[in-house]
């Protein structure tokens, strides 16, 4: 039996205390001190815990990182002084994209690689912006195979990065074509650059060190290319900018390098490949309102790998209403499938990848794979605080990071990432991830479902009158 | 918290309404009333509220700290009977109870889950304070509403008005079934929830000549004085699945997904495998146990089928059950039931509850079931099929105002679960899966924390749930002019969309 692909991971707590939602504040007045509260009945044993680990702390115990919420302190308050808040720092945490829950559960992952389970049904909203205006279908009776516990161990993640020829070509029974290099990644998720910001210390040894032990790519620019984990063991996608510099580093012999798009990209492109005509040479594209456009001008003309780069939350680059990757992804695949190239050429999306089932959501849009950032950095505890470009200290001391504890909360993360990847691709009735590229029969839109179901009896949807 | 043992239950169930109230000391309701220290205990608050916020018990000097969760609001100053106002003293103060806000999530909003324990304290609808009717997932149910004539037909008297609800529509030869009320307890395994509370639901299903369900966890022997009214659910583990609990079941439910979880097997966390469910279940305890997904012995309708004669001719009285989940075909899923043999076609949305699921199925498998129904109802129509099969929807219904609307897209009737446990006391925490599991006493197999509830308390908790939505719904269909639920199955017309522009 071949070995199937599966991310170790193990925990690794975090360097300081994360902030959790519910608090619990004492109002103090009036206390009896019978203690039938947290102090004593806390089903989950909470404030006993926490004393323990807090007895060297002088600080006023206001929130409680890990309270479930259940209530049964403050409804058994002899005196019913006990009042339940949600943590105002929790609040401030991040922004409308990410948003506060999705950092804590990026955390939960990073520190622990396991999937975020919970009881009870979705409490969500019933439909959002972008990704969440999307489901992914199940199959009822169909899995991909029925082996082991979930057959998961059978489904396939990996991808293939590299130009494709439209079809093979045989003489006398002998292949008479010459397939162009294909650069292979276990996961459908790649690691971008970590933006200036928070590229300090040994934030990018981290990720480099996390790209190698799992298989995956990490693109690196500069000076970030020489020694580390990604470019020793051939999981760096180097970034040039600068054609001089390129032979000056180890980068120099990857497989997959990458360059900005400008109007001369492919005579640049020829001129890198010109020592190595092995050698991928991806393009990346910013998602301005022309990208298809541009892509499929790209690809005709013969380019191998386009990453199509959004801004952190996802929409595209320069309009005063932007769309979302959902989208932009829908619209550059169908125009690859129009001119009847889209196999051909490898599609990166990066940019507004926050969760996992964004992966499984950009690939079903039509991308082939996705490259991230954001999401390293909220695994290395940041809480996008905006502190660093203010010029401020950071509060978890990113620049001390280590790069060997950096590396394992990413790999958790993305062990976390995986296991969800496979649960999806398993209710989809999907054995690899190649499959999912564009296959829109595999997923719901909104307003697909809106229009069949309420716009048959009530007419048109107001927003889009 | 109510410590007093469970006591053995009678068979008899009764329906009567009696008052069941909150098992913790300090109920949660949406504002509170501080009494000042300068009360001069003079009691005119206890004269002048009519909701119980005030009491002085015979012979006491002192008033009782509020029951503030009974109070309806600042909506009661200027109907005379507003404390705040009548208070000589200035001693009392209204404000917004601050733990109200920080309580449940966009689909069972703070006021559904407060208006559910008022239900299931009184008996009686929860009053205007609360917005009872929808929660604020800004979609679907929520931004539905009905549609009323001026008013209703003349004649119409609100006794004559029909809920019941027939389950057996094939004209075979297996028994005509109807229950009183159109909607059914969900399946909740033993294992996952706490047998105190799964006994509640099963007297409750007595009561009300309707039914629960064992989910997938076994049949506990001391659901055999309600057996008349226990679905026998056959899940992917099989677990507890034998002759005898099929053949004692009236109605017996494949599960093939689970709203919550479509496309994924069921999971018992370790924590909760107690040795009572490591015996039920036939397995080792401590142990997560999975259940795989889907059936090893389904790959098509023709195997399904087989499934459905398997189980007719162990039981030759059982009506058949399919619970599916919401995929894109659940239309085509829904005529393969029939097809196959089945009685009732049940629906479970991806708003559907569990004791412990990935978040990232919850949210993101499977569609909404507001467009399951319609889809499946219509393609049953255009099939011929639709007045031979029971449609049945879950996942999601949370108020009689849910299950109305989910009958007027084309549903027969509706399976309630996270409704019934509110009832007993759920705030929605989430916690159902960790640890020794519900910190409340409910989802949990903690030998501690199932002292929490007793069988009696939940029963009366349901019952009164129970008579509050069947009067409530009566009132809904008396608005309607209809003078029975199944007169209601499909017509969008009553219906309207908050969003759309209503000129189809």
């Amino acid at each position: 039996m071949p070995a199937k692909y599966a991310i170790h991971h193990k925990t690794a707590k975090p360097r300081f205390r994360p902030i959790g939602k519910l608090g619990i504040v004492d109002w103090r007045e009036d206390c009896s001190g019978c203690h039938n509260c947290v102090k004593r009945d806390c089903v989950y044993r909470l404030y006993r815990d926490e004393a323990d680990t807090l007895r060297d702390e002088t600080g006023y115990l206001d929130y409680i990182y890990q309270c479930k919420g259940c209530l049964n302190c403050i409804q058994n308050c002899t005196k019913n002084i006990l009042t339940r808040v949600i943590n105002p720092e929790f609040r401030r945490l991040g922004d409308d994209y990410f948003t506060p829950d999705l950092i804590l559960s990026t955390w939960y992952q990073a520190e622990t690689g396991k999937i975020p389970v919970s009881g009870a049904g979705y409490g969500g909203p019933f439909s959002g912006p972008g990704f969440d205006s999307m489901w992914t279908d199940m199959s009822e009776i169909v899995r991909p195979t029925r082996d082991g516990i979930h057959g998961r161990e059978y489904i396939s993640t990996s991808v293939d990065i590299g130009r494709k020829l439209p079809h093979l070509a045989f003489e006398n029974g002998r292949l008479t074509v010459d397939p162009p290099t294909i650069a292979e990644t276990p996961l459908p998720v790649i690691f971008d650059r970590i933006p200036r910001r928070w590229d300090r210390g040994a934030v990018t040894a981290a990720v480099a060190a996390a790209a190698a032990e799992i298989g995956t790519l990490a693109i690196l620019e500069g000076a970030d290319l020489r020694e580390n984990e990604a470019s020793v063991r051939g999981r760096a996608i180097p970034f040039i900018t600068d054609r001089l510099a390129e032979t000056a580093h180890p980068g120099g012999a990857a497989t997959v390098v990458m360059i900005p798009d400008s109007p001369d990209v492919m005579a640049v492109r020829a001129a890198l490949k010109r020592d190595h005509p092995a050698r991928i040479v991806a393009i990346r594209v910013p998602a301005a309102p022309t990208v298809a456009g541009r892509v499929a001008e790209l690809a005709r003309d013969g380019a191998e790998v386009i990453h199509l780069a959004f801004d952190s939350h996802g929409r595209e680059l320069g309009p005063a209403l932007p769309r979302h990757a959902r989208d932009v992804l829908r619209d550059v695949h169908t125009a690859l499938v129009r001119v009847g190239i889209r196999d051909e050429v490898t599609l990166i999306a990066s940019g507004g990848i926050a969760a996992a089932e964004h992966v499984a959501k950009a690939i079903l849009c039509g991308a082939d794979l996705v490259a991230i950032d954001v999401p390293l950095i909220l695994a290395l505890e940041c809480r996008l605080c905006g502190e660093c470009e203010r010029g401020q200290p950071c509060p978890i001391a990113l620049e001390d990071i280590d790069a060997g504890f950096g590396a394992a909360r990413i790999v958790n993360l993305m062990a976390a990432w995986h296991s969800q990847l496979l649960e999806m691709l398993g209710a989809m009735g999907i054995r690899e991830v190649r499959r999912l590229r564009g296959e829109t029969g595999r997923c719901m839109f909104f307003e697909d479902l809106e229009r069949d179901t309420f716009g048959r009896w009530f007419g048109k949807r107001k927003a889009d009158a | 918290m109510s410590t007093v043992p469970s006591r053995p239950e009678s068979g008899e169930v009764s329906r009567e309404v009696r008052p069941a109230p909150p098992r913790y000391r300090n109920e949660i309701g949406k504002f509170a009333v501080h009494r000042a220290p300068h009360c001069a205990a003079c009691g005119k608050c206890v004269e002048t509220c009519r909701h119980g916020v005030h009491v002085r018990p015979e012979g006491y000097f002192h008033v009782m700290r509020p029951y503030d969760y009974r109070c309806i609001g600042p909506g009661c100053g200027g109907t005379g009977h507003y404390c705040v106002d009548a208070c000589p003293h200035g001693a009392l103060k209204l404000s917004v109870n601050p733990v109200s806000e920080t309580m449940g999530d966009y689909r069972w909003t703070p006021d559904l889950l407060m208006s559910t324990w008022a239900m299931a304290e009184t008996g009686l609808p929860p009053g205007n304070h609360l917005e009872s009717e929808v929660g604020a997932s800004g979609g679907g149910f929520d931004r539905l509403r009905f549609r009323f004539p001026d008013s209703p037909p003349p004649g119409l008297r609100r006794e004559d008005i029909s809920t019941k609800l027939d389950l057996n529509r094939r004209g075979d030869s297996r028994p005509r079934i109807a229950i009183d009320v159109p909607w059914y307890g969900g399946g909740m395994s033993f294992g996952s929830t706490n047998i105190r509370a799964l006994l509640g639901k099963a007297r409750v299903a007595k009561a009300f000549h309707g039914f629960t369900c064992t989910g997938e966890g076994g049949y506990p022997q001391r659901f055999i004085p309600y057996k008349d009214h226990v679905i026998t659910q056959v899940a992917t583990g099989l677990f507890g699945v034998r002759e005898e609990t099929i053949q004692r079941a009236p109605i017996v439910e494949f599960k093939y997904a689970q709203g919550a979880k479509p496309g994924l097997g069921g999971h018992l966390l370790g924590d909760k495998n107690t040795p009572g469910v490591a015996a039920m279940r036939e397995t080792v305890q401590g142990v997560s146990l999975f259940s795989p997904f889907p059936f090893h012995s389904v790959y098509s309708v023709e195997d399904h089928k087989k499934h459905l004669d398997w189980i007719a001719h162990v039981n030759p009285r059982a009506l058949l059950s399919a619970k599916v989940s919401t995929p894109a075909d659940v239309d085509m899923v829904a005529v393969g039931i029939y097809y196959a043999g089945g009685h009732i076609v049940h629906l479970d949305g991806s708003y559907g509850g569990t004791g412990a699921a990935p978040n990232v199925a919850k949210k993101n498998i499977a569609m909404p079931i507001e467009y399951a129904i319609g889809r499946v109802h219509e393609f049953l129509v255009a099939e011929g099929i639709r007045d031979q099969v029971t449609v049945i929807a879950s996942g999601g219904i949370r108020t009689p105002a849910d299950v109305a609307k989910a009958i007027a897209m084309g549903a027969d009737g509706c399976v309630i679960g996270t409704a019934e446990l509110v009832a007993l006391g759920c705030i929605r925490c989430t916690a159902c899966e960790s640890g020794r599991g519900c910190a409340r006493g409910i989802a949990t197999t903690d030998d501690v924390l199932l002292e929490m509830v007793d069988v009696e308390w939940c029963t009366q908790r349901l019952v009164n749930l129970y008579s509050a939505w069947q009067g409530m719904l009566v009132e809904l269909l008396f608005r309607l002019g209809l003078d029975s639920v199944s007169a209601l199955r499909g017509r969008t017309d009553l219906l309207s969309h908050l969003d759309y522009e209503h000129e189809a």
